[in-house]
């Protein structure tokens, strides 16, 4: 039954990346070129929503649909992490034009090359843990 | 329904996401995506080599599940909600992409130039997608998340590291844009 309503939320998810054009490259330029106000609407009434949605089961104690506690985790403190990493994710996010839930879903749409981005993102992943420790963060 | 087979407007595309990410909340679990290309890493082996990746992977199994509905998503999206799939950009946005040689700019979902399957036979363009996969990997998982990770679920909790990293994002991706683009097509 679980395993339906996570199959079932990624398919959701799926169809608005496709359908909402943020799986598509030329959006991702367009954003980036200020030229549209469509992926910073996406973006920002996603997080208005989210901020309000969040707030309220904070403020209201709201159990889970199984009845657990939500707990948020609060990100680790820190800027250079933040901020280098952001960085260079910024610049494979406008060369790739995907972003790690999106690639997944031009894999669907059945873009073979998008394999390339997504099995180079995962050497990227790989590379990170080789080199954690030798980074600052 | 027409309206399902256009374009998705923003209004319906943010409210949407906000309501997958309190699905996924109200089933005790988390809205981020890149956190799946761990756990890649880790079924591929890579925790013998590197302690990032030793953990128990099947804890993110679940994970794994979205990104197959995901792919499926994909799938019926573009096979069975679209007549149309052409983004029509900004036309300044198209000319401009004209001028840079991506002549399928307003005419396609994504830059055939890079991605048609013939592409993958330009040495250059597989260079290109590597790079920007290598980047995208490297930088998320540096950066503790990605879009989801950060943007929109990290903003909506309203931390500050979320802040600075979405800050990162945009510098790397107009740095890319405005001033690596032009020497590299």
């Amino acid at each position: 039954m679980r395993t339906i309503t996570y199959l079932f939320i990624g398919i959701l998810f799926g169809i608005t990346m496709f359908k909402s054009e943020a799986a598509s490259w030329f959006r991702i330029y367009e954003m980036f070129k200020f030229d549209s106000f469509h992926m910073y609407g996406i973006i920002g009434s996603a997080l208005v929503i989210g901020v309000i949605m969040i707030q309220c089961i904070k403020r209201f104690h709201i159990k889970s649909f199984y009845g657990q506690k939500i707990n948020f985790l609060p990100k680790e403190k820190g800027i250079i992490r933040y901020l280098v990493g952001g960085i260079i994710f910024g610049l494979g996010w406008a060369l790739a034009g995907a972003c790690p839930g999106p690639m997944f879903t031009l894999l669907g749409v059945g873009y073979v090359p998008i394999l390339i981005v997504i099995g180079a993102s995962i050497m990227g992943t790989f590379l990170y843990g080789l080199l954690k420790d030798k980074l600052p963060h | 329904m027409n309206w399902i087979y256009e374009p998705w407007p923003w209004y319906v595309a943010g409210p949407m996401i906000a309501f997958i990410m309190f699905l996924l909340i109200m089933v005790d679990k988390n809205f981020g995506m890149s956190s799946n290309l761990r756990t890649l890493c880790t079924i591929c082996g890579a925790g013998n080599k590197v302690s990032f990746f030793k953990f128990d992977w099947k804890s993110q199994k679940w994970n794994l599940i979205v990104v197959l509905g995901a792919i499926i998503g994909g799938f019926i999206g573009s096979n069975f909600l679209s007549v149309d799939t052409a983004v029509l950009i900004n036309p300044d946005t198209i000319s401009d992409l004209k001028v840079l040689g991506f002549k399928s700019a307003g005419a396609a979902y994504l830059p055939t130039e890079l991605f048609d399957t013939n592409a993958l036979l330009n040495l250059k363009n597989v260079l290109l997608l590597a790079i920007g996969g290598l980047l995208v990997g490297f930088g998320a998982r540096y950066a503790g998340g990605c879009t989801s990770g950060h943007a929109i679920s990290g903003l909506s909790n309203l931390q500050a590291p979320s802040l600075v990293a979405v800050i990162g994002f945009f510098i790397g991706g107009l740095l890319m844009i405005h001033f690596i683009f032009p020497l590299l097509f």
